[in-house]
């Protein structure tokens, strides 16, 4: 099998390559933006501490 | 085992030691899915029937078993959070809802973008499908409750009871194309007799089911130390966190 033939998928490439490519596209935002926003919070309780003078409540 | 549970109930215990476990899980992750995928996609032969268009089979049936498990472990942690007030049982909720939701979704899509070739449509009102759609609201359902409801606490319960009454339509998915012979097709691999699968298609298949699990694992973590330190923001252990980290920095 050359590389044509493997991305053509037997004429099934759209439904193939769709599914992949969705599945693949969802499993990275979910990876991407929770790992982002948790960055983001640390930064904003960071700076929320040092503006109280590292003091906790 | 008590005080086993007592630690792990503890969120500053469990924030240290979720973000030790989340490389090993996703590290087993991008194994167990780079070989599923060299296998499902390259080494597996193609189907006598479907010819290369089965090769769907490799995301949809990791989703859809993703999905059901996924949903059985909410309504387990809704047990537990109804029962015991565990709050990480509260905040595990939260933090998998959503990615047992992306799961159903990626079920159904990637199960119509096949239906299309292989029935000719990309969407019937089967048994199989239509208890999946409902899977689909049930998860929703669960994420609006939790989101809508201002105080953290009232919300996990309310969530709680939702996934515990929605946990019937589990055995309904699973026994549907039992029970009601309509379009899609019977099960290949859970069965108790040898599966109708061939080997080299049925252990990248697997492999896939693992990846999917291990990745649930990580992000399950992940979301859940985020879900954790927003709702402990204010708390003790936060500030002390956050002060330490600023004097070694």
């Amino acid at each position: 099998m050359n590389w044509q033939e493997f991305w053509a998928m037997g004429g099934h490439a759209f439904y193939v390559w769709t599914s992949f490519g969705a599945v693949a596209a969802v499993m990275l935002a979910n990876w991407l933006l929770p790992v982002l926003q948790h960055r983001k919070l640390l930064d904003q309780l960071r700076r929320q501490s040092r503006r109280q003078g590292g003091q906790s409540r | 085992m008590k005080t086993w549970f007592h630690q792990w109930g503890s969120p500053p215990h469990f924030y240290e030691r979720a973000a030790r476990w989340t490389p090993w899980f996703s590290v087993l992750a991008l194994v167990t899915l780079a070989y599923g995928l060299i296998g499902g996609l390259v080494l597996a032969p193609m189907d006598y029937q479907q010819g290369q268009g089965y090769r769907i089979i490799f995301v949809h049936v990791p989703s859809a078993w993703m999905s059901m498990f996924i949903y059985t472990t909410l309504a387990i942690a809704g047990g537990i959070a109804l029962i015991w007030r565990m709050k990480l049982a509260e905040v595990y909720i939260a933090a998998a809802a959503p990615l047992g939701a992306s799961f159903t979704f990626l079920a159904l899509l990637t199960g119509s973008l096949w239906g299309k070739p292989m029935w000719g449509t990309y969407w019937v009102w089967d048994a199989r499908l239509t208890s999946e759609l409902i899977l689909l609201f049930l998860y929703l359902g669960v994420i609006a409750l939790y989101s809508a409801i201002e105080d953290k606490r009232s919300a996990a319960r309310a969530a709680s009871v939702l996934a515990l009454v929605g946990v019937v339509n589990i055995p309904i998915i699973h026994y549907s194309v039992e029970w009601w012979h309509t379009l899609h097709q019977g099960p290949t691999v859970t069965k108790f007799d040898k599966p109708s699968i061939d080997t080299a298609m049925l252990l990248p298949l697997l492999s896939m089911a693992l990846g999917f699990t291990f990745y649930f694992a990580a992000l399950a973590l992940v979301r859940m130390r985020l879900g954790l330190l927003q709702r402990e923001r204010y708390s003790r252990w936060v500030s002390d966190m956050l002060n330490q980290s600023q004097v070694k920095s």
